[in-house]
Parts: structure tokens; C-alpha cells; sequence
């Protein structure tokens, strides 16, 4: 292999002209992290929604749950991504279309709610589960106090469900900013789409994905190590002990 | 209300899981103000289902249920406003594990019955003391033991001022040396005048508070007498097969 190193390429001047190729790295780790964000409070305020509706013993509450997380479930996030961004805008009456396809960074809303909607399906699935592990009970004992069924859901069944369910929703938060990596195909500048933009200028295509993999490396170790910190700030005293 | 009106009266109520299986069949009874009636019969029988239809947790297809005065099914019936009205004590005790103790008795008289802080808080303690785990206020259910959070789930319940405390087999789950504390809680209660409705094994809170035993077989009320009657000269003879089956040790 015939290939030039140069670990130092990431301080040299980026041909784009607005600063090094670090600065090109970093402006893209900062698009990841705010589509990631955005991404996982749609995630999560939906998957929430939608994982209460799936627990609802109302047959009518099932399908509803059932069609939006199949649906959303079984088709890939590139695809998904490719509906939302292509095709929505054909489908919507034309005015609404014009407004999606002017709109300012539309490559960075549409992979924001794209990615939010694909992650809310896993994380309803995540949220029913973990209501439906509370013993039965707690719902009666809830009823029985004359909270009112949101009342119930609020106060007494979602705070146990989400400790239940904090260490998958770790591997959701996770998969939400990996996944965010898919948004460079609809022409978002996130951290994979700068490093390619770096490795089709300078030809460092080692150097530009070292990189790339150790940022992200990191980046999810952190989210991962906020999350248990999280989980322990939560943990109940003698709970699940005997 | 009028003070000699039943607190609980449940008239010709009629329960079917499936059009084959039907649990409760024609019950019939009144709990009056003060009154502390035991119900108790086989597993299977319906008793605990008969207990839970008073506060319309389970659901009833035929008859009618009023508590205070109030039709369960009537028109404009707030239920929760109802529920919050009625103790409930279960088997499993069922306190928030995610809640101190304190909070478990706060919470619903602050967000059901809209007490300001201060307010919930001092009924909150005084239950506690009068239960007398006061050492354990801000401890989380998961530290205390079976007979702690079931005392700690009946002040709970008495956090509401329930006109009635309905109590689903308190003891069943316990280990054996925590009956007892449990039971005392419950007789104290007895002798203080509260309305109660009891669905037990334990015979010897039966003989010592109650005023009224019902025994239940396959969802029927086969028994309704007065205590007396019930211990002294039961004239069922299912009755008296089960009363021999667990009086026998």
C-alpha cells in the first residue's frame, strides 16, 4: 500500500475556506448532536404517547399503536428518510409542498422528525413493555386512590415503567445518534457527511475515518455513561431486592 | 346522607367473565354505618371480585351497587370522585414503590382530594404515628417489611377520610409473624366505629370485630348471619365443611 500518512492533515486549511479540517469535523459533530437531540425528544414524547396507548386495554387503542409501530418499525430509516424528504412534499397539496421543499434547512428537519418517528416506534415498544412488567395492582391501587386514568399513568405507572426500561432505552439513545449518521444521504453536513467531504478533498481517507470512529466512539460511551449515572440517580431503595 | 341508610348497598348484582363463566351470582347485601362485615369463603368463590365491584374496579353486568347513597352506575357519577371516597387495602399491598412513605399517603389527598402540602402532610403524619411507623416516614416501600407496607398502605387509604375501608385478604400475603400487626391496626380501626368490609381467612378477627359474617360459594352469598350465628350454630352445610376445614388446626 502505497499511502501518504499525515496525522497533521487535521490542522492544515480546509479547501472550503472557512477554517481547518478539525473545524469541518467539529461543525459536523454539532449538526449529529442537535438532529440526535431533537431526534430523541420526538422519540421519546411520542414513543411515550404511543407506548400508554399500546397498554390501553381498548381493542381500537391496539391497532392504532399497532399500525404506527409496524409501520414505522418495518421500513428502513433510509427509505423513511427518502418518503419524508422526496416524496411528502409531492403528496401535500402544492402549497404546503412549495413551503416543505423552501424551506430553510430542510435537510435538518426532515432528518430531525425523520429520525425522532422511526425511534419513537422502538422506544412505544420499550414503554409499553415496561408497563406492562408493573404488577397488576398498581393500576387497581391507583383507580382505587380516585386518580383518573391519566392521573394513573401519570403519577403511578410511567415513573416505575421508565426505570424499568432505562437500560434499553440506553441502547435506543445509542441507535438514535448512529442512526442520525444515515441523514447525509438527503444532504445534511452531519459528522459523517463531513467526513467524507474531508476524505474526498484530501485524499486522508484513514486519517478522516479514524477520526470520525473515535468521535463517535466517544460520543456514545458518554451518552452511555450519562445514562447510567441517570439510572442510578433513579434507583429505589430496597427496590428489586427480595 | 341519612345516617341509617346502608353505606353499601349492593342489590341482585350479577358478574359473568364470559356468557359460560359467571362469577358472581345475584349478591345481595348492605353494609351499614359502623358496621364490620367479613367475608370470607373457598378460594374461587368471588369473594375478592364481590369486593372489588364496590368501588367498580371490576366491572358488573346486572344489578345495582350504591355506596352512601350513591348509584355507581347512576347518571353524572364522577367515579373517581367515588373511589377516592372508598378504602382500599390489598393483598399485596400495592404502595408506589418509586414514593417515600410519606409521599405514598400525600399524593392522592394533594392531587384527588386538591389538600394543599402543608395540609396532606400533617394528616400524612399524624396516619403514620397513629400506625405507628413514624421512624419510617421517609424510608421507600422496598425497605420496609410485608406487615410495615400493608400498615403503611391502610393509613394510606385512611389518608382520604373513606366513609368505608374495603380490605382485600390484608393478610394472605404476609409471612406468618406479621399477621398479627396488621390485624391489630384493623381492629383498633373496628372498635373506632369505621364501616369495613373484609374479605379474610382469619377467623379470629372475625369472631373478635366482626358484626356480620357472609360466606360465598361458587359467586353466591350462601351465608349472611350475624357473628353469633355464624360461629354458634351454622346451619349451611357448605359453610360448615369450610368452617371445619380451617378452623381444623
Amino acid at each position: 500500500m502505497n499511502y501518504h500518512w499525515n496525522w497533521g492533515i487535521y490542522w492544515e486549511a480546509s479547501p472550503e475556506g472557512t477554517g481547518s479540517y478539525a473545524d469541518m469535523l467539529w461543525s459536523g459533530l454539532l449538526v449529529t448532536l442537535e438532529v440526535s437531540a431533537i431526534a430523541w425528544v420526538i422519540a421519546l414524547l411520542i414513543g411515550a404517547a404511543m407506548g400508554v396507548v399500546r397498554s390501553l386495554p381498548s381493542p381500537w387503542a391496539k391497532r392504532i399503536s399497532g399500525t404506527y409501530i409496524e409501520l414505522l418499525r418495518n421500513i428502513p430509516l433510509l427509505v423513511q428518510l427518502f418518503l419524508w424528504y422526496f416524496v411528502m412534499p409531492e403528496l401535500v397539496p402544492d402549497a404546503w409542498g412549495d413551503w416543505l421543499k423552501q424551506m430553510p434547512d430542510a435537510p435538518f428537519w426532515n432528518s430531525a422528525v425523520g429520525l425522532g418517528l422511526f425511534m419513537s416506534a422502538r422506544v412505544a415498544v420499550q414503554v409499553s413493555t415496561g408497563i406492562a412488567a408493573l404488577p397488576r395492582g398498581q393500576q387497581a391501587a391507583g383507580t382505587a386512590l380516585g386518580f383518573t386514568l391519566p392521573q394513573t399513568y401519570w403519577y403511578v405507572l410511567l415513573p416505575m415503567a421508565f426505570r424499568v426500561i432505562l437500560p434499553p432505552l440506553t441502547s435506543e439513545l445509542i441507535n438514535t445518534i448512529k442512526n442520525s449518521s444515515v441523514a447525509l444521504t438527503i444532504g445534511l453536513a452531519e459528522l459523517t457527511a463531513r467526513t467524507r467531504a474531508m476524505q474526498e478533498f484530501s485524499f486522508q481517507v484513514f486519517e478522516a475515518f479514524t477520526a470520525a470512529t473515535v468521535i463517535y466512539l466517544l460520543l456514545n460511551l458518554a451518552a452511555t455513561w450519562a445514562m447510567r449515572l441517570l439510572e442510578r440517580r433513579l434507583r429505589l431503595p430496597g427496590y428489586g431486592a427480595g | 346522607m341519612n345516617a341509617s341508610a346502608p353505606v353499601i348497598r349492593m342489590q341482585h348484582v350479577s358478574k359473568w367473565y364470559n356468557p359460560h363463566f359467571q362469577v358472581l351470582k345475584d349478591c345481595s347485601l348492605d353494609v351499614t354505618r359502623g358496621e364490620v362485615v367479613v367475608v370470607c369463603g373457598p378460594s374461587g368463590s368471588g369473594k375478592s371480585t364481590l369486593i372489588k365491584t364496590v368501588n367498580a374496579l371490576e366491572p358488573f353486568q346486572q344489578g345495582t351497587i350504591s355506596v352512601d347513597g350513591i348509584d355507581l352506575h347512576g347518571k353524572g357519577v364522577n367515579l373517581p370522585r367515588l373511589r377516592a371516597r372508598v378504602g382500599m387495602v390489598f393483598q399485596h399491598f400495592e404502595l408506589f414503590p418509586h414514593l417515600s412513605v410519606l409521599d405514598n399517603l400525600d399524593i392522592a389527598q394533594r392531587k384527588v382530594l386538591g389538600r394543599e402540602r402543608e395540609e396532606a402532610r400533617a394528616r400524612s403524619v399524624a396516619l403514620l404515628k397513629r400506625v405507628d411507623l413514624s421512624a419510617h416516614a421517609e424510608k421507600f416501600p422496598g425497605q420496609l417489611s410485608g406487615g410495615q407496607q400493608q400498615r403503611v398502605a391502610i393509613a394510606r387509604a385512611l389518608a382520604m377520610d373513606p366513609v368505608v375501608m374495603l380490605f382485600d385478604e390484608p393478610t394472605s400475603a404476609l409471612d406468618p409473624e406479621m399477621v398479627s400487626e396488621v390485624l391489630d391496626v384493623m381492629v383498633q380501626l373496628a372498635r373506632e366505629g369505621m364501616t369495613m368490609m373484609v374479605v379474610t381467612h382469619e377467623m379470629g378477627f372475625a369472631r373478635k370485630v366482626a358484626h356480620r359474617v357472609v360466606f360465598m360459594d361458587q359467586g353466591e352469598i350462601v351465608v349472611d348471619a350475624p357473628k353469633e350465628e355464624f360461629f354458634g350454630a351454622v346451619t349451611n352445610e357448605r359453610a360448615r365443611v369450610f368452617l371445619s376445614k380451617i378452623l381444623a388446626h
